[in-house]
């Protein structure tokens, strides 16, 4: 592994205080990766574990929410002898800036892979101003 | 002898017991403690057989070299971002990336000719049967 400094285990997402899940089962944070560049906005986050039907992105109120239910597969008959991850379903959610065009955002997932591209408003695109030298 | 014969012979089961202390000790009752060793394995027992399960989301199944000699088991692979920041800005690097290497044993001798291994969703699924050879044989009582 060559990210060594990174802590690989997965992390708990939160709920806020005095709230309670009402599913008895763990909820991870998934890693992501954010770019950004001049024209769009691109998020990936790991999801093993989850396909197009298990996931669910929700845009409300320029936060956006992404969750993933994952459906623990036991194999048939057996029981586990040793256990170094935990199964859990995927909630994280980012809250995103005003010139993100909303309408265009397109989701993907592929062996567990979510990518979530944000492209920019236009408006936004074209508010760049030049500086000249006085 | 199988690791899981032992209750028969009123010795405790060491899987067993290696569960029954993870369960005192973690209070959520699964985990084993935790480890540096990348990737994490949960490895499930169906008497003969054994699956090792392992989450390796965006890797392809040509990037992973799944490899078995006795009772060892070697997981090998490497995933890469791809090329992550051109003339854009990352705000955020969370997900891993690089080669990883795992060994681990089983507890009989694997039969190399039946493994079986299939990627779903990102989690690596390997069904690992018993070798017919390490089975134990049924010895047939004979009246005198």
């Amino acid at each position: 592994m060559t990210d060594t400094d990174k802590d690989l285990a997965k992390k708990e997402a939160g709920v806020p205080a005095g709230v309670e899940r009402t599913k008895p089962r763990k909820v991870f944070k998934p890693d992501v990766d954010i770019i950004e560049d001049k024209e769009e906005t691109v998020l990936t986050a790991d999801l093993p574990g989850v396909d197009e039907k298990s996931l669910d992105i929700t845009l409300e109120k320029n936060v956006i929410t992404i969750r993933g239910r994952v459906e623990t597969e036991i194999p048939a008959g057996c029981r586990l002898a040793y256990g170094e991850y935990e199964i859990g379903d995927y909630e994280r959610a980012f809250s995103l800036s005003d010139e993100v065009d909303k309408e265009k955002i397109q989701a993907t997932i592929k062996s567990g892979v979510l990518k979530l591209v944000l492209p920019k408003a236009a408006a936004v695109k074209a508010r760049k101003i030049a500086i000249t030298a006085a | 002898m199988l690791w899981t014969d032992f209750e028969q012979f009123g010795i405790p089961d060491p899987w067993r017991a290696l569960d029954r202390l993870n369960r005192a000790v973690s209070g959520s009752g699964l985990l084993a403690p935790s480890t540096n060793e990348f990737p994490l394995v949960n490895v499930w027992m169906d008497g003969d057989r054994a699956v090792v399960t392992t989450e390796l989301p965006g890797v392809e199944s040509k990037d992973v070299d799944i490899s078995v000699a006795g009772k060892t088991v070697t997981l090998r692979g490497a995933r890469s971002l791809g090329d992550a920041c051109k003339e854009g800005c990352e705000h955020r690097h969370e997900r891993w990336s690089g080669n990883f290497s795992r060994s681990f044993e089983l507890p009989f001798v694997i039969d190399q000719n039946k493994v079986d291994a299939k990627f779903s969703k990102g989690v690596l699924h390997v069904t690992l049967p018993r070798a017919e050879s390490d089975k134990p044989r049924k010895i047939a009582i004979k009246m005198e």
